[in-house]
Parts: structure tokens; C-alpha cells; sequence
């Protein structure tokens, strides 16, 4: 055997690519789980089909996991992969042309026959042809490896060959030095009552690490450190599940039960799994009908004094209009998650897109304001839902919180909350009158507000004396009786807009990072494009650039500052994954000639691109 | 003292008042607004008269209605009430009862509102059976748009959106409930005072979805609907009046009348005993059966669940593979 050589590297960018069988998705799970445990930063980037099995071996199969592990702090899944595992010609052909220059790619030679070279349209096979020159290509017959390692098991060919994926991870696992055990150990237990097929994927697992040993082509094996985190205890998790767990924890927060109305659609309904899962805190989901029902079983919920939710994704905003503009003019808590993905229509149900901005915040008839929040990133799923909980509360507002399908799927590390941790949200029913009428009587006014938030009392059915009708026709004022007074409507309207922008009071200053204090560019993101932009802007500074970054979680209102932190800058320039919907509104609403920088492809900015256009704005500022 | 105490396993779970009702007590203070000789006006009289029989707290009583003249009903009743939007309030009832079982949930709706834009939650709701008692006024028409023809209105029928005759059958609401698989499907007259309080209070005791079918009179758009079967020298020949255990002939068959059948065998074809000619028409209870309801089996599952207590909270969201940063 060689002298095996270790090198010292800060990061690596991993993609697992393969035909949507394959098991890519769980196997970049594995391999980011092993990165996790060791203790890397970093941030992953599932990337999958439509469809649930496209014919094999074809380009619109090709499922992959794409995956950045670093010794440092990491926002990003990585630009360029340096190793793409490619299961088949179709999974090289689809990725093959993201790896950076000199990367590494490996293949399973079984499965590049005549055949699946064709339907991968390639003329000649690329491993031999001499086409892929720029990159160090792994051909490997891991098919046959894997059906040999496990052949004392006896399991037929195709289960066999069916644990081949174990091999790629087995293998990357050597080459990276990543600690197995939790690999075996979820082997063990995902296949606890199948003995023969844990054992071969246990072998092929080990055999891909053997091979990699012995090997002589894999001479160098590579060592990333782990990164230096705060101290506490650590998770990976995906948006969807940090989502779900920041609801179950705000609703428990509030003393309340949880009731989810839902109904399936990608890339929502792992919020809806999760949930469904958690009856023992205090959660009820309901899958409805359709997506309206979802919604209006929310308004039940939260009209009975529950915490009414209903998760979905862009069509399915469109069906709830209609009963979120109910929800506005009820006034009662209501927590609306969209995890947008590529639209109009259909769009691209499983690719991720921020074009629900203007949709969240104005998709509805009549003026109908609610507050809009979105996480910045997976882990920070889980804060975002606090918060929009807590506004829901205490504002009796129905709350969108925008979460999208590349923060939906992609998970990083996150630090996992201590007891106390949460702020206690106080529901606040009423339980009494609220009102004298003039002849001295007590009376309960739906619509009598609180001076400081504007917002209603939540006065719940089975609360004695405060038997009242609400409904989704204009109200009077205060007693809240059937209104069509011109000046009435009036008040109202702008009552409610008001009752919104009091959310101020909860969402704080513009997060700005501006660390040099000199900076005349802004770039302003938000959602999903913290990552990206916020490394971009590391990037830029380390080559002595002064660039400021603003990031808004809130959409609606804005902080109460963002208009001065705008004007301190000669040029804002506000990347999107849209064709300029928050560029719009700062515009319209700041007079600020904000530059949109934007981009509508299904998957989210690289940092090079985003780097290369503030490069372009850093030299026609002048700095 | 709880409403297990009373003879309404449709009712139990929802605290019962210390102090008697009266009809007096249900109506708010809100003014009526339904047009003069409207069928309303009855059935809402009929409905506060009959809901102190039930004998329950007035704040445990929640009615929910969608759009369409009809759906105005909660503003007239001193119970808490939602006037919702245009279809819904099945769907917005089920999200009501299934998480608050100590309430008694009514859902008023008309022909339109139930059978045209909120078709879907209906029927599911019926299929789930969550206990709800929806209270369907089938006047045929459409009245708070003004006057164009319904699911319900019988074909060829002029309107202002059909100057040359509606094109299409109509929904037969009973049938469709039947179909749907509801537990209890009845039907009433508005002006029947005494047969409508019979079916509500046969509702009210279900456990489970009540579809109530109420023939309303509409005078502005659709006058006289149903007159045939209100005018005494027709009603008498015209009028069956269903009675469990009773025979029926139809088509030269005759059925004896069960309304617990499995099969729905009579339900179906007394359900189907009208063609449209209102000949011969069926008022009463077509079907009364059990079955799980939706809400209960929720509740029941979440009750199960063994309590997760903060500790086990935080070890779920730890997750199977969490670590430590010294
Ligand atoms: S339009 Fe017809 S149904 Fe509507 S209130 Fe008037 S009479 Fe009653």
C-alpha cells in the first residue's frame, strides 16, 4: 500500500448527483450528518425533480445534494462543487459543467453503457472521450464493488447493486476523514427489520471506505477541521422542520393548542408531516379538503382561542386570499406560512423563488394589510415562527411568513434553544366587559382596542357575558355591529393599515452590517439571499472593499429606520430571486433609486455572481 | 352538572346553563333585515324558541354562516356567531369543533353557499362527519344578489342570468347528502313550525354532521316556491311525513321506513320520491345513523398521546444526532 498523505483544507463543496432512485438525497443527508457531528459549518442544497420517478437514466431523473463543509462560518451551499459523485451518465451531464475547474469527479462506470449514454445524449462516453481533461476523473466500477461486498448476504442483483450509494458515501467519508458512526447507526436502525439488507448496506458503506484505503488512485485524503462555533449544543436541521419546531415552541410559549389546516403541496408539506407527528404537545392538524378549507379551519381554530395555522405554498396562496382577507377584518391571530417556489402557476414546484413578495403583502381585495416576515436562513426558520407568533398575538393579525423551498430543504447547523430560552407570550383573552354604554351598562365591544397596539380583544366562545357576533362585513367602530357608515369605513380601513404598522414596536432597527463605516454601496436582501450576499460582502472585504450589507426580516411594515439607512448610501443595490419586487416597493416607498439585481432560475444566487455584480457597482461608485 | 345529563348524546360535552332560557334570551339586540314575509323571519323564531329546550350555556352555542341572505342569521342570535365568507363556514365550523368540544356548533347556509361555490366543504364535511348541524334554506334562487337562478332552481327556470330558461338540473340536496354518506339528513318546511322544531331537536341529539334542508320561501325573487305544500288543500295529498318504522309506496314497491339502515335503502328512495313536481314530497328525518365523528376521533387521538412534557420538548428538538461545542 502507499504511504497515505493527508491535506489540510479549509472547505469543500460535496454534490451527490444520481438518478431520482438512487438515494442521493439521503445520502448528502448522511454525509452532511457525519460534517455535523465533527463539528464543520455548513449548508446544504437539495435539488430534485418534480417528478417522483422520471424514467431512469434520463436528464429530467437527476436528483442531487449538494453540500459545503468548512473549518470556518459558512451561509452558502458553495458556488462550484470540487467532487461531484455522479451515479450515471445522466447525473455527469446535468452536473458536470458546475464543478470548478481541477475538481474532482467520480463515476459508477457500470452504469455507463451504450444505453444510458444515449439517453443522456452523449455520443461518446465522456469518462474516455477525453472531455472532461479540466477535471481528476474517479471511473469506478462501484456497482460491481458494492454487488461483490455484499454477496454473502444474499440479497438478489438489483437489491445488491440498490446499496451502491452506501459505497459513494462510504468512500467520500474516507476522503474527507468524516466520522462513520452515525452513519452505522442510522443504518441499524432504518433497516432494523430488514437484517439482510442492513448488513449489505453496512458492507458497502465499509467497502467504499476500504476502497477509498487501498486504492491507490485515492493517495490523498483530505482533513477540513471543524469550525469554531459558540459554545452549546448543535443540530442540523432543514427550514420545514426548524419552521414547524418554532411553532410548536411559540405555541407552547403562549399556553396554547397548535391546530394546523393544511393541505399537500411541495414544497410546504413536510411542515404538515411534522406536525402531524406531535400530538403529545398539544398539535392538531387537519388535512383539508383543498387549500381554502385549510385556511378557514385555521380561522376556527384560532376564533375557538387556539393558535390557528395553515402552511402552503404560492398556489395555494392564491385559493386563501379570500379567507386571509377574512382573518384581516376578523382581527384574530393566524399564522399563514408560504414556502414559495418557481411560479406563475404550476412554476416549478420543487425549485425555490422569492416571487411571492408582493403577493404576501398585497394579494388579497380591498386595503388589507398584514405583517410579513421571512427567515434568512434554514435554522433561522425556527425564530422567524416565534415571531410571527408572537405578532400574530399580540396584534390579532393574521401574519405571512415567507419561507422558500431552498431554505425549506436546505439545512445548517443550529444551536438548539436551552429551557428559558423562550419568551412567554401572553394570549391575553378577555374574560369581562369591556365597555360602559351610556346608561351606565356593562357591555362587551368587540372592536374596543388597546391604545398602544391597536389591536382587538380575543374574546373566545364559552367566555360568559361576551356573546358577540364578528363577521367579514365593514364593522362600526368599537361595538363592532354591522357598519356602512361612509366616514365608519374609513376609519376603519386606515385603522387596520395603523394596527399594522405598530408592528414596528416589535421588529426593532435595520440590521445593517457596515463594519468600515465608509461604505457608499448598500446591498439590501432579504429572505434566502442573506447567505449568499452575506459572503459575497466577506469577499469584497477581504480584498479591501467597503460594502454594506442590510438584511430585512420584516417586509411589513419595514423597521422604522429603513428609509434613513437607504439614504446614507450613494448607490442600494437589492439582489433578488424575482424580477424586483422589493426594489419596487423601497422605490415607491422611500423614493430610492434602488438597483435590482435579479435572477429567476430555481436555485438560489451563487456568491460569485452577486460578488462580480457589487464589483461592477463598487467601480461606477467610484471606490 | 354537565350536558351528559341530557337526552342529547349530540350535546354532550357542552356545560349546560344553571338557569332556564328563554326565546327572549337568544335574540340580540340587532335589528332584522331580511324583507318583509321573508322565510327567515319564521325559522329564526323557530330556532330562538327552540333553543332553550337544549338547555345549554348561551355563550357554549356558536353559529357560523357563509354568504347569501340567510348567512345574516348569527347578527339575530345573542350566542357568538361568525358571519364568514361566501361557502366556507363548514370548513370554518370543523376547525371550530374540532378543537373545542365543549361548544355546540350550528352552521347556517343556503342553496348557493352550500351547494355552488362551498360544494366542497359540505360534502366533506358530511364525509367526515364532524358534529355539526348545518342548516340548509334551499329558497331556490339566488335572493341577496338579486334574483338569478341556483343549484337548487329547477331547470328552466327564467332569471335575470337566464332570460331564456336555466340550463342544467338541479342539485337534489337531500340526495346529495345521502351520497356524501351524512349521518342525519332531514328535511323542513319554514312555516312548519312544529315539524322544523321536531328535526332540530332530532339534530341536536345526533352526534355527528345534521344536514337540515329547509324549504324557505324567498317573496322578491322566487315567491310561492313552495307553496303547494304549505296551502292546507294541497299539502294533505302532496306532504309525506316521514316516521321510522312507517311503509311507503314508491314505484309499486313498498318500503318500510328505517332510518338507522346501513344501506340507506328507504332514505335513498324516499329521498328520490319527489322528481320535481313536488307531488309527492317527503318532510322529516330520511336518515339517522352512527358513526365516529371526526372531532371526537381527533381529540380522542391527541388525548391518547402520552403528555410531552418541556424536557421531552427539548429532546425532540434535539434531534437523534445533536453535539456539543465546548
Ligand atoms: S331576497 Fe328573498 S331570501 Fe333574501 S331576504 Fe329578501 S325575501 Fe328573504
Amino acid at each position: 500500500m502507499e504511504a497515505m498523505t493527508t491535506k489540510q483544507i479549509d472547505s469543500i463543496v460535496v454534490r451527490f448527483a444520481g438518478d431520482s432512485g438512487d438515494g442521493m438525497q439521503l445520502t448528502g443527508d448522511r454525509f452532511t450528518q457525519e460534517s455535523a457531528v465533527f463539528g464543520n459549518d455548513l449548508a446544504t442544497l437539495p435539488n430534485f425533480p418534480a417528478e417522483i420517478r422520471a424514467p431512469q437514466g434520463t436528464l429530467a431523473g437527476v436528483s442531487s445534494f449538494q453540500v459545503q463543509v468548512a473549518e470556518h462560518a459558512v451561509l452558502t451551499p458553495g458556488d462550484a462543487p470540487d467532487v461531484l459523485v455522479a451515479m450515471n451518465p445522466a447525473a455527469l451531464r446535468v452536473n458536470a459543467g458546475d464543478v470548478a475547474r481541477g475538481g474532482t469527479i467520480i463515476v459508477d462506470t457500470q452504469e455507463f453503457t451504450a444505453r444510458n449514454l444515449t439517453k443522456a445524449g452523449y455520443r461518446s462516453n465522456p469518462v474516455e472521450d477525453g472531455s472532461l481533461a479540466d477535471y481528476i476523473v474517479h471511473p469506478i466500477d462501484m456497482t460491481s464493488l458494492t454487488v461483490a461486498a455484499v454477496k454473502e448476504f444474499g440479497l438478489g442483483r438489483k437489491d445488491a447493486a440498490r446499496a451502491k450509494n452506501m459505497f459513494g458515501l462510504g468512500l467520500l467519508s474516507w476522503m474527507y476523514g468524516r466520522p462513520t458512526e452515525s452513519t452505522e447507526a442510522f443504518i441499524r436502525s432504518r433497516f432494523a427489520n430488514k437484517p439482510a439488507i442492513r448488513e449489505a448496506n453496512l458492507a458497502a458503506f465499509r467497502a467504499g471506505w476500504n476502497y477509498g484505503e487501498t486504492a491507490e488512485a485515492f493517495a490523498v485524503s483530505y482533513d477540513v477541521r471543524p469550525a469554531p462555533m459558540k459554545p452549546g449544543r448543535y443540530r442540523n436541521i432543514t427550514g420545514n422542520t426548524a419552521l414547524a419546531y418554532g411553532l410548536m415552541a411559540a405555541a407552547r410559549s403562549a399556553g396554547l393548542e397548535l391546530f394546523l389546516g393544511a393541505y399537500p403541496i411541495t414544497p410546504a408539506s413536510d411542515i404538515l408531516h411534522e406536525l402531524s407527528k406531535h400530538a403529545r404537545f398539544g398539535v392538531t392538524t387537519f388535512q383539508a379538503e383543498d387549500e381554502i378549507a385549510g385556511a378557514c379551519a385555521a380561522i376556527g381554530a384560532s376564533y375557538g382561542g387556539a393558535l390557528g395555522v395553515t402552511s402552503t405554498s404560492g398556489p395555494g396562496v392564491c385559493l386563501k386570499s379570500e379567507a386571509l382577507g377574512l382573518a384581516v377584518s376578523l382581527e384574530l391571530p393566524l399564522v399563514v406560512v408560504d414556502v414559495q417556489r418557481g411560479g406563475p402557476s404550476t412554476g416549478l414546484p420543487t425549485k425555490t423563488e422569492q416571487s411571492d413578495l408582493l403577493q404576501a403583502l398585497f394579494g388579497r381585495n380591498g386595503e388589507a394589510p398584514l405583517p410579513v416576515i421571512a427567515p434568512r436562513s434554514s435554522a433561522d426558520c425556527f425564530a422567524a415562527a416565534v415571531e410571527a407568533v408572537e405578532i400574530a398575538i399580540r396584534y390579532r393579525t393574521p401574519v405571512m411568513l415567507l419561507s422558500d423551498g431552498y431554505l425549506a430543504n436546505g439545512s445548517e447547523p443550529w444551536q438548539i434553544p436551552q429551557p428559558g430560552d423562550q419568551p412567554s407570550i401572553d394570549p391575553g383573552f378577555a374574560t369581562e366587559p369591556n365597555h360602559e354604554t351610556d346608561d351606565g351598562a356593562r357591555a362587551f365591544w368587540p372592536y374596543k382596542r388597546e391604545p398602544e397596539t391597536l389591536a382587538r380583544p380575543w374574546a373566545v366562545p364559552g367566555t360568559p357575558g361576551l356573546e358577540h357576533r364578528i363577521g367579514g362585513i365593514e364593522k362600526g367602530d368599537g361595538h363592532g355591529n354591522i357598519s356602512y357608515e361612509p366616514d365608519n369605513h374609513d376609519l376603519m380601513v386606515r385603522t387596520r393599515q395603523a394596527k399594522v404598522d405598530r408592528v414596528t414596536q416589535v421588529i426593532g432597527d435595520t440590521w445593517v452590517d457596515d463594519p468600515d463605516g465608509d461604505a457608499e454601496l448598500l446591498v439590501i436582501g432579504w429572505g434566502s439571499t442573506y447567505g449568499p450576499v452575506a459572503e459575497a460582502c466577506t469577499r469584497l472585504r477581504k480584498q479591501g472593499q467597503s460594502v454594506a450589507h442590510a438584511h430585512l426580516r420584516a417586509l411589513n411594515p419595514f423597521p422604522h429606520d429603513l428609509g434613513e439607512v437607504l439614504r446614507r448610501y450613494s448607490r442600494v443595490v437589492c439582489p433578488e430571486m424575482n424580477l424586483g419586487q422589493l426594489s419596487m416597493l423601497l422605490r415607491a416607498r422611500y423614493l430610492v433609486d434602488v438597483v435590482g439585481h435579479n435572477q429567476v432560475r430555481g436555485l438560489p444566487f451563487q456568491v460569485a455572481e452577486i460578488e462580480d455584480a457589487l464589483l461592477t457597482h463598487l467601480q461606477e461608485v467610484g471606490r | 352538572m354537565t350536558a351528559e345529563a341530557l337526552p342529547f348524546p349530540g350535546l354532550r360535552g357542552v356545560p349546560v346553563a344553571e338557569v332556564p332560557a328563554t326565546a327572549k334570551d337568544y335574540s340580540s339586540d340587532q335589528e332584522v333585515r331580511w324583507c318583509p314575509g321573508c322565510g327567515d323571519y319564521v325559522i329564526l323564531k323557530t330556532i330562538q324558541g327552540f333553543l332553550p329546550e337544549l338547555g345549554l350555556r348561551r355563550e357554549n352555542i356558536v353559529f357560523i354562516s357563509g354568504i347569501g341572505c340567510s348567512s345574516r342569521f348569527p347578527y339575530y342570535l345573542d350566542t357568538y356567531g361568525m358571519h364568514s365568507i361566501h361557502g366556507r363556514a363548514p370548513a370554518i365550523a370543523t376547525g371550530l369543533a374540532t378543537t373545542r368540544g365543549d361548544l355546540s356548533v350550528w352552521v347556517v347556509t343556503g342553496d348557493g353557499d352550500a351547494l355552488s361555490i362551498g360544494g366542497n366543504h359540505l360534502i366533506h364535511a358530511m364525509r367526515r362527519n364532524v358534529n355539526l348541524k348545518i342548516l340548509l334554506f334551499n329558497n331556490r334562487i339566488y335572493g341577496l344578489t338579486k334574483g338569478q337562478f341556483s343549484p337548487t332552481s329547477e331547470a328552466g327556470k327564467v332569471t335575470k342570468s337566464s332570460p331564456d330558461g336555466s340550463v342544467g338540473a338541479p342539485f337534489n340536496p337531500v340526495a346529495l347528502a345521502l351520497g356524501a354518506d351524512a349521518t342525519f339528513v332531514a328535511r323542513a318546511i319554514d312555516s312548519d313550525r312544529a315539524g322544523l322544531t321536531e328535526v332540530l331537536r332530532a339534530a341536536a341529539a345526533h352526534r355527528g354532521t345534521a344536514l337540515v334542508e329547509i324549504y324557505q320561501n324567498c317573496p322578491i325573487f322566487n315567491d310561492g316556491a313552495f307553496e303547494v305544500l304549505k296551502n292546507p288543500a294541497e299539502s294533505a295529498r302532496r306532504l309525506v311525513r316521514l316516521r321510522d318504522g312507517a311503509t311507503y309506496n314508491i314505484d309499486g314497491r313498498a318500503y318500510v321506513h328505517d332510518v338507522r339502515s346501513a344501506s340507506a335503502e328507504s332514505s335513498w328512495a324516499l329521498s328520490r320520491l319527489d322528481d320535481g313536481s313536488m307531488e309527492r314530497v317527503p318532510v322529516g328525518i330520511f336518515r339517522c345513523v352512527e358513526r365516529p365523528t371526526f372531532d371526537d376521533q381527533v381529540r380522542e387521538n391527541r388525548a391518547r398521546a402520552e403528555k410531552g412534557d418541556d424536557a421531552a420538548f427539548l429532546s425532540l428538538l434535539a434531534g437523534p444526532d445533536p453535539w456539543t461545542v465546548a
